[in-house]
């Protein structure tokens, strides 16, 4: 036993696990950031009174929605860096990274955006009603009153969103990033087939203590950020 | 009414369950009169390389398919007792462990970490890793050559795990989830090369809309013993080397490798080949 688990240990470390971890750890990052932004922006058009805007932010939440992840992702590759010769880095590697986390961002903006107005549905009525009666216009209101009551009562759904980015990080590998979780698991197990279920394990323990402690953060900054009402 | 109904289609399924019965019997007794003839065996291939195992309609086609049916036909297998079955890379060894299928022809290469969980008759074929490039480029004629380069493999193939391991400084390698899109990064010069084994870059570039468009360097840096990955402890490997030795004494195996290869040029490691089926376990 002592053996076999000293074997896996070299197994892991051979091909580097913890490094591909931390390969998800960035993507996540990354992308979260930019799809927080770019759904927040989202959002403040699909609550905007202009009705053009409205319409092209519901349009993008659809489209990209219904999208399978993996098509915008090998679209990236084999699309934009491939037949179209643009590149994000001269590097290629690292150009297929920095397409990754853009790919993650723009399909989880979606979903970012609808968490967010989701929290918006939070925010009674009264509030923006208020907002126009001192007179505020509906940028100064959504940015001073609705979105961070909005954001507030819209973190238990984000962090829902977020864990599904992070768990969609592995889809990266089809934007040709092969250092992430899944391809080093299936380097793994292709190339050390003798330890087949200890990888297996190993890998989605690994994924459990990344993700469990998302999951327990969120519901408490929920609860905790909550507005009482 | 709905009484007759319920009795007319009880009755009809009672006759059918008894005609299921009548004919098995037959059957079964007919397959241990019969021996191996009777029954069909399952071969894993790959479905997705071209000149080696490729899926294209109902049919499959490629070097280890047309090798794995000469095998069979030797064995006493008939064509249509031959089901094909898809062995991916990763779950080979599961595969025959489990029964899932009774022996493997997928770009299999022998090695000693593979022998301790399966066995292993042939090898029926020796490649080695070599460069895909286009035919005009003349930069690349060997490993040595890759500084500055960019090179394609797929996610998790020996190949790449090579060049990572033994000439990693100044090459760029890039890896992709298939073949195709390697093909596709090379055709528009996104990469300079594509590296696996010589004859699956050749299967490769003779599946595109012009083979001549690209070449296989031709000066292989490592020997890939590709076997036929059969269960442990099974009892089919010297009659399978017996069909390969065969295969090779009548010219089979020679027209088979050119048939695959057509259009791209290329011309298997004559040193190397064809191989002496290693004794058996």
């Amino acid at each position: 036993m002592g053996d076999y688990l000293s074997g896996l240990w070299e197994v892991l470390q051979k091909y580097d696990a913890l490094g591909a971890f931390w390969v998800n750890i960035q993507l996540t990052f990354w992308a979260g950031l930019l799809a927080l932004a770019l759904g927040t922006v989202l959002a403040v058009m699909r609550i905007s009174p202009i009705a053009s805007l409205r319409l092209a932010g519901a349009a993008y939440v659809n489209v990209v929605r219904n999208t399978p992840l993996t098509i915008i992702m090998a679209s990236m590759v084999l699309v934009i860096t491939f037949q179209l010769g643009l590149k994000l880095s001269p590097n290629l590697n690292e150009s297929g990274f920095r397409f990754a986390v853009v790919g993650l961002a723009i399909y989880h903006a979606a979903f970012f955006c609808e968490a967010i107005r989701s929290g918006v549905n939070t925010v009674p009525l009264g509030q923006a009603e208020a907002a126009r009666a001192i007179g505020l216009p509906f940028a100064d209101s959504a940015r001073l009153i609705i979105l961070p009551q909005a954001f507030r009562g819209a973190v238990a759904p984000l962090g829902s969103t977020l864990i599904a980015l992070m768990k969609n990080s592995t889809v990266a590998a089809a934007a040709s990033v092969a250092t992430e979780t899944a391809s080093v698991m299936k380097v793994a197990i292709e190339l050390s087939p003798d330890y087949l279920y200890a990888i297996f394990a190993a890998f989605a323990i690994g994924w459990l203590i990344l993700v469990i402690p998302v999951g327990l953060l969120t519901t408490w900054l929920s609860q905790r950020l909550a507005v009482k009402r | 009414m709905r009484k007759h109904t319920t009795a007319a289609a009880l009755a009809a399924v009672s006759a059918l369950t008894l005609a299921a019965c009548s004919s098995a019997t037959p059957g079964e007794t007919g397959g241990e009169d019969g021996g191996d003839a009777a029954e069909s065996i399952k071969i894993g291939i790959k479905y997705d390389q071209p000149g080696l195992g490729l899926q294209e309609g109902s049919d499959f086609t490629g070097f280890d398919v047309d090798v794995a049916r000469y095998v069979a036909a030797e064995l006493g297998y008939a064509e249509d007792q031959i089901e094909f079955v898809e062995t991916v890379s990763a779950n080979r060894e599961t595969a025959l462990q489990n029964g899932d299928v009774d022996m493997i022809f997928a770009t299999y290469s022998i090695n000693d970490e593979r022998k301790a969980l399966v066995d292993f008759a042939g090898p029926y074929f020796v490649a080695g890793q070599d460069f895909l490039v286009k035919a005009d480029d003349d930069s690349i004629e060997g490993p040595e050559d890759l500084e500055g380069k960019n090179l394609c493999s797929v996610t998790g193939s020996t190949s790449a795990q090579k060049i990572k391991d033994e000439y990693a400084s100044g090459v760029e390698l890039v890896e992709q989830p298939g073949y195709a899109e390697c093909m596709t990064a090379l055709e528009s010069g996104t990469v300079d090369a594509v590296t696996t084994d010589d004859i699956i870059l050749a299967g490769l570039a003779a599946n595109q809309a012009d083979p001549s468009a690209f070449k296989v360097v031709g000066n292989p840096f490592s020997e890939e013993n590709y076997g036929v990955g059969l269960p442990k402890g099974s009892d089919q490997c010297e009659a399978i080397n017996e069909a390969i030795t065969k295969m090779i004494d009548d010219g089979t195996w020679e027209q088979l490798i050119t048939a695959n290869t057509e259009g791209t040029g290329y011309e298997f490691n004559a040193e190397l080949n064809p191989p002496e089926p290693a004794a058996c376990a």
